[in-house]
């Protein structure tokens, strides 16, 4: 599945339902979820009555547009959810488009003639016909038929594996291809139950629940407003003390602009943008939750395979039996290699090329490829004169019984040993049944691993490489990756137990896994990424499915995850520091004329009292919108410690958070002169 | 502003900075309830103590089960002294013949003491008798102070612990806090007071023959031992009207700087405790720093516009800074310094009359109470009180680097932060909402002596000192009446006990919670960085509430006085 495309934040068909959905949404029953904004609410209507039946001898155009600001307060806030919600909506909609897009030859009931159906209008009991090079449609059972089929993408093992009807290795997974033969496949889930379905349901917004840490935040701007309400509500009282009193409308635009109104009306969609930036990354997460959790992460199992080296083998070294050159056996090896496509095989021919410096760019005329099979395991070619095989050391030996009596085969067994010792993978080579040597395929480093590493060590991440290998190459590979720690010879039960006793010791642990006996680490991982092409149980037991399965990303989702809870902090501490200008602003427009002496307070020099006020009502009003695409993109981000990032991120929203609204209420104070508003 | 000022806040801040390590180190040893070298005086005593009472101090209490003994133990104290001052008339070593309390000066009182506020509606010396000071009163002055540091043990479990279910015993905390710590030390203050002319006897008078030849009757009585405790514990309450100001009270520069160094030398000493208890010291030196630097930053101000002076008054001719209401033995530095310790600690011992400051001068003792006592603080409850602010600053900054908070390795999760909030929105609410009620009724408004913003200033003066327990008295109100007395008293129980649970109710939260190491992914909560973000918490969260009610008294006062306009 391609990555889909990012959408402009701001295109109209997706502002203008926004913008409907924001009216919607002031239904008080929808709008208590946010208790800051319902308190906006709430003040908003009692100022629209007041506005009719009071008379507290402020001039009424005024009083009109205090109220029309109140109002559009609330709906800037209503609109930024829906907004949200609406880019969440597309995103979906785009994954069921992507969804449809595999298509599966269902079997009639003659089981010989089928027709081909979108793969998302297979039910649980079809059988379905997979032939090579296709992608199974849906997760399943084989019920004929025997062929292997490239796991790749779930094990990180190049080889393929042999799936067949009846025993264990009767499980196939969507989104594998089958690389030879054909099978049918008898499907084992419904359509509409499978994640994807579920994922969608949760990114439009439908099942979002409030994560722990929304609850927290929501708690701290409660226990704010209630005290600035207090704070206001008290002000009545000390100006009758001075002999005076002081408008209920003034009053109302104060608590409006102290109560933290701008973190409160970006709360919500900031937590689903933080969802739909992960969906954008083809990772789909069950829960809020689980993405706040990948924030959090303190460390990281990653398989080798796929992650740290690169899934597939390469070519490093051909070594020849005694007896034979290196130039012999590594024109064999060409030979052999030539129409293999797999990554290995491409390798081995570019190594020879090397080695020998032969041009060869194709099989000589006439000559017969031997295709890999499941059953053989051996590919290679018949070039009329020579037989050349290639596959591992005992199917070479199985296909030729005379060889495995002779001094090479001895060697050769040697040989292989060694390269096994220090982690490469040997393939052996014959021609004519006669060994010739092996080739070393090697595990390669990804490139620029060790970087990412690095970071995340910046990040306060450690990181632990699970692999079958031995110590040994495991310890070479560590060292090679700049990997933290590894757990070589690893079973799924030494994955669970390094998991619990992580915990134990108070970390959360991210994991990714794709196999079913992957399942019960990946429920028992704080975050448990499973790929899609991964089996059903490993599926059911994560709690994220990345749809590209490509175990790397759970470095990303990492970022992500503290992506989205920075950007809660940033708006929050924006939101919080903000007080202290408008406090400049109202305080002497409200007190001046019980103290005409308060009015040094007035720093920024605003024109009038009425002046005053509104700017302050207004920049607390349009400072939401402009921050929707700060709270819809997330703040920037990038891997370093906690102590440069919380510098950072202070310097520039909770000193910018000080600054910025003195200018803005000037220059809105400015304009608001300039237009005769007040 | 002179050369022997500085040196004077010098000297002060270094003598301290040096207490707090030993200090905190014994504090710790009786956190830990590990044995100390005084177990060979006092353990007998502490056994039977516990053997009278039944009390089996290996009991490991739960927060709920900590806050109600905490919580009936202070309730039953109260009620007896209550019943005491009733019942003064009646009662021996009342050698002046004092009458008895009424109603709601002693109910006032009574809740006063027990709160560690020590506001004094009375006067010492004319309404209370020797046994009313000695048993009904300095018996607070003890336990309320030990209470207070026992609650701030609770907190630092819950900090220290891992997976845990209790939060210590509050009996063998107080029993430990007072025989090991609060005792000792006093008898050695008592011994330096009376060396220093300190009176200490059970007479009520002395007359005296003036130098003009006139004959005058002095009041005087077991006043050391309680000058000790009432500074230790961060009390206050006087055994004179005029509280530090009164020779017999402070006698010399010395004693005057021993009583400013007693007020801070606990709470100061706790950051230290706070930091061992949690396995890093520097962890408590981050909280003092930030402690410090309010401390430090209102020492300046008030000492700069007390020095300065008044401007009108200059323009009479009168030259110099502001004398008004000072002792001309201690003069402007010593008697600003004097006024922002008691003020940033719980304290409320005055040595110059608040309400004679100039305006600005005597805001930053209004705003460092206002704070809720969290600079330096109040024999415990200072350091509670700024853990709480530090729960708040720790999340906000959390999520500012993309990770759930945690805190000297606990995870701060919504229930912490609601409790938190809850702790925290009881002052600002109390203070405001009082001082509000105050101000428009006729009974509220007859207290201030003055007019203008000097007037609400005096009111909220008044319920700012009650509701932060601080006791420390602006003056120029006349709080005892029915109204002042039982609003007061009210506001004094709220601002002690209401902040208390939700606060046990976060130690215990935590206690229960399993440790998180910190990684290079958890901000540090040590550097200046740290330190800087709790003073901007403290500053936003604890002081932006109070803005409006500062510009209507003092800032408005400050203003009027520039103008020529004084009240």
């Amino acid at each position: 599945m391609a990555r889909s495309d990012t959408k402009s934040l701001f295109t109209a068909d997706l502002i203008v339902p926004a913008i409907r959905d924001a009216f919607r949404k002031l239904d008080p029953r929808e709008l208590i979820r946010n208790p800051v904004m319902f308190t906006t609410a709430v003040v908003a209507i009692l100022l629209t009555v007041l506005l009719i039946v009071g008379n507290d001898g402020l001039d009424a155009g005024f009083k009109v547009q205090l109220v029309l600001w109140l109002w559009l307060t609330v709906l800037f806030g209503t609109f930024a959810e829906a907004l949200a919600e609406g880019r969440g909506k597309a995103q979906a909609a785009s994954l069921r488009a992507t969804k449809a897009e595999l298509t599966a030859r269902r079997l009639k009931g003659d089981g010989t003639r089928y027709d081909s159906v979108p793969a998302s209008q297979l039910k649980k009991g079809d059988v379905v016909l997979v032939q090579t090079g296709d992608l199974i449609p849906a997760d399943g059972e084989v019920v004929a038929g025997v062929a292997s089929v490239n796991e790749a993408a779930i094990t990180g093992e190049s080889a393929p594996v042999i799936r067949e009807a009846g025993g264990d290795r009767s499980a196939v997974t969507a989104g594998t291809r089958v690389i030879s033969d054909e099978i049918r496949v008898r499907v084992s889930v419904n359509p509409g139950q499978g994640f994807l379905d579920r994922m969608i349901a949760l990114v439009e917004g439908a099942e979002r629940q409030k994560t722990p840490n929304e609850i927290a935040l929501t708690l701290l701007l409660v226990g704010l407003t209630i005290i600035f309400l207090i704070a206001v509500a008290t002000i009545p009282g000390f100006a009758a003390y001075a002999g005076g009193s002081v408008p209920v409308s003034i009053l109302a635009a104060l608590l409006i602009t102290l109560i933290p109104t701008t973190i409160a009306a970006l709360l919500s969609a900031i937590g689903i943008a933080g969802m739909d930036r992960l969906v954008r990354f083809n990772v789909l997460a069950k829960s809020g939750r689980a993405v706040e959790a990948a924030g959090d992460i303190d460390v990281l199992l990653l398989d080798k395979t796929g992650t740290i080296t690169v899934g597939d083998r390469q070519a490093t070294e051909f070594r020849p039996v005694s007896g034979t050159g290196v130039a012999e056996l590594a024109e064999a090896a060409l030979l052999a290699s030539l129409a293999d496509e797999t990554p290995e095989g491409r390798s081995i021919v570019v190594l020879a090329r090397e080695k020998v410096g032969s041009v060869m760019a194709s099989l000589p005329e006439g000559a017969q490829v031997i295709p890999f099979t499941a059953q053989t395991r051996i590919s290679g070619v018949d070039t009329g004169g020579r037989v050349i095989q290639k596959g591992a050391v005992q199917a070479i030996l199985r296909a030729n019984p005379g060889a495995g009596e002779t001094a090479a085969a001895t060697e050769l067994r040697r040989i292989t040993d060694d390269i096994a010792r220090v982690g490469g993978t040997p393939l052996a080579v014959a021609v004519d049944g006669r060994l010739l040597g092996a080739i070393f395929l090697k595990d390669i480093v990804k490139a620029g691993i060790r970087e990412r590493f690095g970071e995340l060590r910046a990040m306060g991440i450690r990181t632990v490489m699970i692999t079958g290998d031995n110590p040994l190459t495991a310890a070479s590979i560590a060292a090679e990756s700049g990997v933290d720690d590894f757990l070589a010879e690893a079973t799924p039960e030494d994955k669970l137990r390094l998991i619990r006793e992580e915990q134990q010791g108070g970390r959360l642990v991210a994991m990714c896994g794709d196999g079913t006996n992957d399942a019960p680490a990946l429920a028992q991982a704080d975050v448990g990424v499973a790929m899609n092409t991964g089996t059903q149980a490993a599926r059911e037991a994560g709690n994220m499915v990345d749809l590209d399965s490509d175990p790397t990303k759970l470095i990303e989702v990492v970022g992500l995850g503290k992506q989205l809870l920075m950007t809660r902090g940033a708006l929050t501490t924006f939101s919080v520091a903000n007080d202290v200008a408008k406090y400049f602003a109202i305080i002497p427009a409200m007190f001046v004329a019980l103290y005409p002496g308060l009015g040094v307070l007035n720093v920024m020099g605003l024109a009038s009292s009425e002046s005053a006020i509104l700017s302050a009502i207004i920049f607390n009003a349009l400072i939401i919108p402009c921050l929707v695409p700060l709270a819809l993109r997330g703040v920037a981000y990038r891997p370093m410690g906690a102590g440069p990032l919380l510098a950072r991120n202070l310097a520039i929203y909770g000193l910018g958070g000080l600054v910025a609204p003195f200018i803005g209420i000037k220059l809105i104070d400015l304009a608001v002169g300039g237009l005769g508003l007040a | 502003m002179t050369v022997q000022g500085w040196l004077l806040i010098a000297v002060f801040v270094g003598i301290l900075l040096a207490l707090a390590k030993p200090v905190g180190l014994w504090l710790f040893a009786l956190y830990e309830g590990r044995r100390t070298p005084l177990h060979a005086v006092f353990g007998p005593v502490e056994r039977s103590f516990y053997r009278l009472s039944g009390i089996n101090p290996e009991e490991d209490q739960t927060w709920r089960r900590y806050a109600v003994h905490m919580l009936v133990f202070n309730a039953l104290l109260i009620l007896m002294t209550y019943g005491l001052l009733r019942a003064q008339a009646l009662l021996p070593l009342n050698p002046q013949g004092h009458a008895a309390l009424g109603e709601h000066l002693a109910f006032n009182t009574a809740i006063s003491f027990g709160s560690n506020t020590n506001w004094q509606s009375y006067g010492g010396e004319s309404t209370m008798s020797n046994l009313s000071q000695m048993l009904a009163l300095t018996i607070h002055n003890f336990l309320s102070a030990a209470t207070g540091i026992a609650l701030a043990f609770a907190l630092f479990r819950g900090f220290a612990r891992r997976s845990a279910a209790g939060i210590g015993n509050f009996w063998a905390d107080v029993t430990r806090i007072t025989l090991y710590l609060l005792l000792p030390l006093c008898i050695v203050l008592t011994v330096f007071y009376i060396a220093s002319g300190v009176p200490q006897t059970l007479a009520g008078t002395i007359d005296v023959s003036t130098l003009e030849g006139a004959r005058q009757t002095l009041a005087i009585g077991p006043v050391a031992s309680q000058e000790a405790i009432k500074l230790l514990g961060t009390n206050g309450g006087g055994f004179f009207n005029a509280n530090s100001a009164h020779p017999f009270e402070n006698p010399t520069a010395l004693t005057n700087l021993v009583q400013m160094l007693s007020i801070f030398a606990i709470g100061v000493g706790l950051t230290y405790t706070f930091g061992k208890a949690v396995g890093n010291t520097r962890q408590g030196w981050a909280i003092l720093a930030a402690m410090m630097a309010l401390f430090l930053a209102g020492t300046t101000v008030t000492y700069w516009q007390e020095a300065a002076g008044n401007p009108v008054l200059h323009q009479l001719n009168a030259a110099g800074g502001n004398m008004e209401g000072k002792e001309v033995r201690f003069g402007i530095a010593a008697s600003a310094l004097f006024s922002v310790v008691t003020t940033a600690a719980s304290c409320g011992a005055v040595n110059a009359m608040h309400d004679s400051f100039t305006a600005l001068g005597g805001m930053i003792p209004l705003f460092n109470m206002q704070l809720g006592e969290v600079v330096i603080g109040g024999v415990g409850a200072g350091i509670y009180g700024f853990l709480l602010f530090a729960i708040l600053a720790v999340f906000v900054a959390g999520l500012m680097v993309g990770r759930t908070p945690e805190y000297v390795g606990k995870k701060i999760e919504s229930r912490e932060v609601k409790l938190a909030v809850l702790a925290i929105a009881v002052l600002p609410l109390t203070i405001l909402g009082m001082s509000a009620v105050a101000s428009v009724l006729p009974a509220g408004l007859a207290g201030p002596l003055n007019k203008g913003p000097h007037g609400f200033s005096e009111i909220l003066y008044a319920f700012t000192s009650a509701v932060a327990n601080n006791g420390s008295a602006f003056a120029g109100l006349s709080a005892n009446t029915p109204f002042y007395n039982g609003l007061l008293g009210v506001g004094m129980w709220i601002g002690r006990f209401f902040i208390i649970i939700p606060m046990l109710a976060v130690a215990g939260s935590l206690a229960a919670k399993k440790y998180t190491p910190a990684t290079a992914g958890s901000f540090p909560t040590t550097g200046p960085l740290w330190t800087g973000l709790l003073i901007g918490i403290v500053l936003i969260v604890g002081g932006l509430t109070f803005l409006p009610s500062l510009a209507l008294g003092p800032i408005a006062d400050h203003i009027a006085m520039i103008r020529g306009q004084l009240f």
